[in-house]
């Protein structure tokens, strides 16, 4: 299949989502409550992974550094 | 780079003894004939797909009923008045739910209207919904030569050549069309029996019966065979007509998996040892039931394991030939040709003349004392109207045409085009990467096409192209196996199966149609199609 521009090549993408997720046999205005509901959900989940995600990483990197850091440091105060 | 780790592929090899009777005796020369038949399974997201797509229409549909129920929209189907409301309700279970549904979404893929003879392209007359599939409105237009996929004219017989149909004219004229009566009483003509003789030579066996409709040959005879006290062991994917006459009968009935000869071994084996469910006597009689070729899987059956187990056993076997009657075989004899068996090792050969033959009807072939015995004692010899004339005829000449006793090869011909259709067709899709069931001579050939989206989408794509095919869904297919069935035919010429073939490319590469996950040597490149020769029209020309 050639695509002449990207629109229709993204028209087929769009399309491809409709078949494979049945939305293709609903009517028009199912099919926006359908994708209304989607992008709201997938909205949610990138705000929340945005807000989350980091502060998250940066404790869960700041523990384990801890734990690190520590372990050389207590045998050292042992052969001391 | 694919691999064929997720494909289930069994090869069978039938030994072909040539010409002996009995078996006995060094065979002359053993041929080894192979029949492969394959059931590839789709990778597994494709079944995750499906189930969420049916999910969400499901969830869709809860949501309509809801606001029909509450008034904000109006229902077009059938619903209970006011006064009913307090008894059981009517329109809940879930067919009546699938059908308001899922169902009427999409219902212009199915009954669509045609204006002209089935034969190998067709006229469809075109219509239009302005809400969504409730109602139907034709336009007046047709669509002219439509290349037919889907009618049952494996031979070709469905015709409507002047020359041809000779013989079939003068019959209107001296018989007129309706005999009035049943066999029993008035009806009984000199071309039915003529027909008769014509089929069990046809066959190979001592006599035949035939009757009105194919349908109710097996849901009327099968009661007249079996009764309370016989069990019946019926195939898994059996028609619904033997199905219906098998329950008729009141006989127990035991189901064995589809083909599976261990299965059906199994089951054999408990019920000689164990008799009857609570007496434990003997069985009266064992019936196993099965079918040529099956039409929604295109497989075909395994019949010489079937005739050694049914031996070993000293059970019955009632064979349903509807779709291989004239359609496999080196000269349309159907299965028992197409394996080298003794057409007498099978008690009951049944099949119908609307498939390969281009009539209506269906027969009972046997020995004569069973043949005799139907005909007291069937439901539909006794009471059901007699075959017309016209339609007798068009049997008679079918079968002498295929015979060769009209004196032409027109027969054989046409036996022998139908053999390379199947074959070339099934090869090529196989090369393009869809997933095909079914067995390498089978000339109904499923594709599968899974997410109930896609179904819809390819059956719409295709008529866009000019091209008529069946798809099937839901009941009666499993939920994740949705498909489209072409019936190949002798009529389509090599140039009506290539442009097919093409659409079916592009269609599948536009759809994401190609599941298949086998590697195949690549043939020759063939002259690419220069799109004028595609655009060309296909005109109804008599063969």
């Amino acid at each position: 299949m050639d695509f002449k521009n990207v629109k229709e090549y993204l028209g087929w993408l769009y399309y491809q989502y409709l078949l494979i997720t049945s939305i293709y046999v609903l009517e028009p205005w199912e099919q926006s409550i359908f994708n209304s509901v989607l992008f709201s959900i997938l909205a949610m989940v990138v705000y929340t992974s945005y807000m989350v995600v980091p502060v998250h990483v940066h404790l869960a990197l700041e523990v384990f550094s801890g734990i690190c850091g520590e372990q050389p440091e207590s045998t050292m105060a042992l052969m001391n | 780079a694919r691999s064929v780790s997720t494909m289930y592929c069994r090869t069978t090899h039938y030994v072909r003894i040539n010409g002996r009777a009995n078996g006995t005796g060094p065979p002359s020369g053993k041929r080894l004939f192979q029949g492969q038949e394959s059931f590839e399974q789709a990778p597994m997201y494709v079944a995750v797909m499906t189930y969420l797509g049916f999910g969400l229409v499901t969830l869709f549909g809860y949501f309509r009923d809801f606001l029909r129920a509450v008034g904000l929209e109006k229902c077009h189907i059938a619903k209970e008045r006011d006064e009913q409301k307090d008894f059981v309700p009517l329109y809940q279970d879930f067919e009546n739910f699938y059908t308001r549904n899922l169902y009427m979404r999409v219902r212009d893929n199915w009954n669509r209207p045609i204006c002209s003879l089935p034969g190998p392209v067709f006229d469809v007359m075109e219509r239009v919904s302005p809400d969504y599939n409730w109602t139907f409105r034709l336009t007046g237009k047709t669509i002219p030569n439509v290349i037919n996929m889907g009618s049952y004219n494996y031979l070709g017989f469905a015709e409507n050549n002047v020359d041809f149909l000779k013989t079939v004219a003068e019959r209107v004229q001296q018989y007129g069309l309706g005999v009035c009566s049943t066999r029993q009483e008035m009806g009984n003509l000199g071309i039915h029996q003529e027909l008769e003789e014509l089929v069990a030579e046809f066959l190979g066996v001592e006599s035949a019966m035939v009757l009105g409709m194919g349908f109710a040959t097996n849901s009327t005879n099968i009661p007249a065979l079996v009764g309370k006290g016989c069990l019946i062991l019926s195939d898994e994917l059996n028609h619904t007509s033997l199905i219906l006459g098998a329950r008729l009968s009141g006989a127990t009935i035991r189901v064995f998996k589809h083909n599976n000869m261990q299965s059906l071994e199994r089951v054999l084996r408990d019920a000689v040892c164990s008799g009857q469910p609570h007496t434990h006597r003997p069985w009266k009689k064992i019936m196993i039931m099965v079918e040529g070729i099956y039409s929604m899987e295109g497989s075909v059956v395994c019949l010489p394991d079937i005739v050694a187990l049914k031996k070993k056993y000293k059970a019955y076997l009632y064979l349903d030939e509807a779709h291989s009657i004239g359609a496999v075989g080196p000269t349309g004899r159907g299965v028992t040709e197409l394996f080298g068996l003794d057409p007498s090792d099978v008690d009951v050969l049944m099949g119908t003349f609307t498939k390969s033959f281009g009539a209506a009807g269906g027969y009972i072939a046997g020995k004569k004392e069973l043949v005799d015995y139907l005909r007291s004692h069937s439901h539909s010899a006794v009471y059901a109207s007699a075959m017309s004339p016209p339609v007798t005829e068009q049997i008679l000449r079918a079968m002498r045409c295929i015979m060769g006793l009209d004196g032409t090869t027109i027969g054989q011909t046409r036996v022998h085009r139908l053999a390379e259709n199947t074959r070339y067709f099934r090869s090529r899709l196989q090369e393009m990467g869809f997933i095909i069931y079914g067995n390498d001579d089978s000339p109904v050939i499923p594709l599968l096409l899974y997410m109930p989206g896609k179904v819809v989408a390819f059956s719409r794509a295709m008529l866009r192209r000019k091209v008529g095919v069946v798809v099937v869904g839901f009941p009666a297919t499993p939920i994740t196996e949705a498909r489209a069935r072409f019936c190949l035919s002798a009529a389509h010429t090599k140039e009506m199966l290539d442009k097919v073939l093409f659409d079916l490319n592009e269609v599948g590469d536009e759809l994401c149609l190609k599941f298949s996950q086998r590697k195949y040597t690549s043939r020759p490149k063939e002259q690419h199609h220069n799109n004028n020769d595609l655009n060309k029209d296909f005109k109804q020309d008599s063969l």
